[in-house]
């Protein structure tokens, strides 16, 4: 295996494009990939194609697009973490040397579905007869896990969002950019309990894309080629209620821990992170399930300003967040934790997820992200989770 | 060619993992144990995703009794549902835990305790375009 950078990305802004087609949408992430690494289409060796909706020929339409010079297309599909198997398997193609320079596309069209899950035959859908499967409800009951472990409060949930929809206000490609204080967030109405609305992520449409190209030949392109430190890919392992209620927390220290040793660092080396908060609640896990901060902690964690941009709590933020905070709390990481917005500002085209998370890393490490740069930042991760379930995690170094 | 008979409307368990009795007093919830490795799961198996075998499995009533492990409560519900409702985890007496609706208590997470005793029954809840009925359990208050 060789070394592999990232010498291109885009995202285009994530939102409702009624009059495009998802190929479309993937095709302008592309073209903007290639323009970004400075290489044209006809030295795209493979395709890497995700996307969930349009499964069978996604890829190939987007060709059809961007550009038929018939190389090799796969199609991937891996639920939320479809975008960043598809870098996976681009990674893994140059990494092998089978190919010098692939493309990884994501996108996705989803339009105003509503709840994800919500959909059945109302005679016989076991939904909201036999329990929820609804995201919603899922993460809605992961976070009651943490609660029922640690006594987390509604409150330490809904902080995630307040920074996620804060950080949000600097980033011009992403859905929303509207700030949301605490009380607002608390006083929105409930989802699923203890999520409110204002703590779940939107369904939007969306695309973005990534040009990985071998470390030796990267430098032909540009001056500052981006490794890819670690890229791991896990299912979920038996645990005794996986089948009932998704365990989205050890297929992520599964990950995390594997990512780790590839890379040959921990989580305090972190500049940033890009993990997937599909909800509120799922944001908190994660901080613990990555290393962030340790088991128990995530509340203090987040109440201490340590993943907010600046790693403190904005000024007019302090008041709100005081009752929450745990003084004799001390982060033992500075890893700024969605400095996009995350997917509750940001929207979560499912396809298009994965490679824009990584496209927002690199934007990071490159000094390119404007309002919302993370300063100085040297080494950022990428974490997807997928129900079903399978978890990304891709690291990037500058 | 034979004339098509007319199909009395049946009276069928919502989920693979519920057994239907004469009553609805009789009702269970059905398991099965794989006699390789010992994991208990809920409803029928024909392979363990725990040891990798064929089992074989011993197919075992489940407790009608259990604890709430976590619940949440549901505001925005698919449009057939009413709402709010109380979706959970249970986690049966003896082992396996299933989803369920917490019923019979206002649902505010007030209400609710982690590991408060339940006590599942079971209820018709729909009912098919062809006449066929549809059972589901759902746990109260112990």
């Amino acid at each position: 295996m060789r070394e592999v950078a990232i010498i291109g990305v885009s995202m285009i802004k994530f939102g409702r494009y009624a009059d495009r087609d998802f190929s479309q949408l993937a095709a302008q992430a592309g073209l903007e990939a290639l323009k970004d690494a400075g290489v044209e289409m006809k030295q795209i060796e493979a395709l890497y194609s995700g996307n969930l909706y349009a499964t069978s020929g996604s890829g190939q339409r987007i060709l059809q697009q961007m550009g038929q010079t018939g190389i090799p297309v796969v199609n991937v599909s891996n639920a939320c973490a479809t975008g960043s198997t598809a870098f996976r398997e681009a990674y893994f193609a140059v990494a092998s040397g089978a190919y010098d320079i692939a493309m990884a596309v994501g996108s996705e069209q989803m339009g105003k579905q509503g709840l994800l899950g919500s959909r059945g035959d109302p005679a016989t859908s076991l939904e909201g007869r036999v329990g929820s499967y609804m995201m919603p409800a899922v993460f809605g009951m992961a976070g009651m896990e943490h609660s029922r472990q640690y006594g987390t409060k509604q409150e330490h949930f809904a902080l995630a969002s307040v920074k996620n929809h804060f950080h949000s206000t600097q980033n011009p490609l992403a859905q929303y950019q509207k700030e949301s204080p605490l009380d607002e967030v608390m006083n929105a109405r409930v989802i699923s309990y203890p999520n409110t609305l204002l703590m779940c992520c939107p369904t939007g449409d969306g695309a973005a894309a990534a040009i990985l190209c071998s470390m030796e030949k990267a430098r032909q392109f540009t001056a500052q080629p981006l490794k890819v430190a670690a890229s791991v890919l896990t299912s979920d392992p038996y645990t005794d209620r996986t089948l009932t209620l998704p365990d989205i927390n050890t297929l992520t220290r599964n990950a995390a821990k594997i990512a780790y040793e590839q890379a040959g660092i921990g989580p305090q080396d972190l500049s940033q992170v890009e993990l997937h908060d599909c909800f509120a609640t799922a944001e908190l896990l994660h901080y613990e399930n990555l290393g962030l901060c340790g088991d128990g902690e995530a509340a203090a964690h987040v109440a201490s300003g340590a993943p907010w941009i600046g790693n403190k709590i904005p000024t007019k933020y302090q008041e709100d967040v005081a009752p929450f905070q745990d003084k004799t709390y001390q982060p033992k990481t500075t890893a700024v934790v969605n400095a996009s917005g995350g997917l509750l500002s940001k929207g979560h085209p499912l396809g298009a997820t994965g490679v824009a998370n990584i496209a927002e890393i690199v934007f990071h490490l490159r000094g390119q992200a404007g309002g919302r740069q993370v300063e100085g930042s040297k080494i950022g991760l990428a974490h997807v989770i997928g129900l079903g379930s399978a978890c990304t995690i891709n690291i990037i170094q500058k | 060619m034979a004339e098509a008979t007319a199909v009395a409307p049946e009276l069928r368990p919502l989920v693979p993992h519920l057994t239907l009795g004469a009553t609805r007093e009789e009702d269970y919830l059905n398991g099965s144990v794989c006699k390789n490795c010992g994991t208990k799961y809920v409803g029928p198996r024909l392979f363990c995703g725990k040891c990798s075998s064929a089992g074989p499995f011993e197919t075992v009533k489940l407790a009608s009794t259990g604890e709430l492990h976590v619940f949440t409560i549901i505001h925005q519900a698919t449009p057939y549902v009413e709402a709010p409702y109380i979706a959970a985890i249970v986690d049966l007496d003896g082992g396996g835990s299933v989803n369920t609706n917490i019923v019979g208590i206002e649902p505010k997470p007030e209400n609710l305790k982690f590991g408060m005793k339940l006590k599942m029954f079971t209820e018709k809840v729909s009912e098919d375009k062809e006449g066929n009925s549809y059972v589901a359990y759902r746990f109260t208050p112990a």
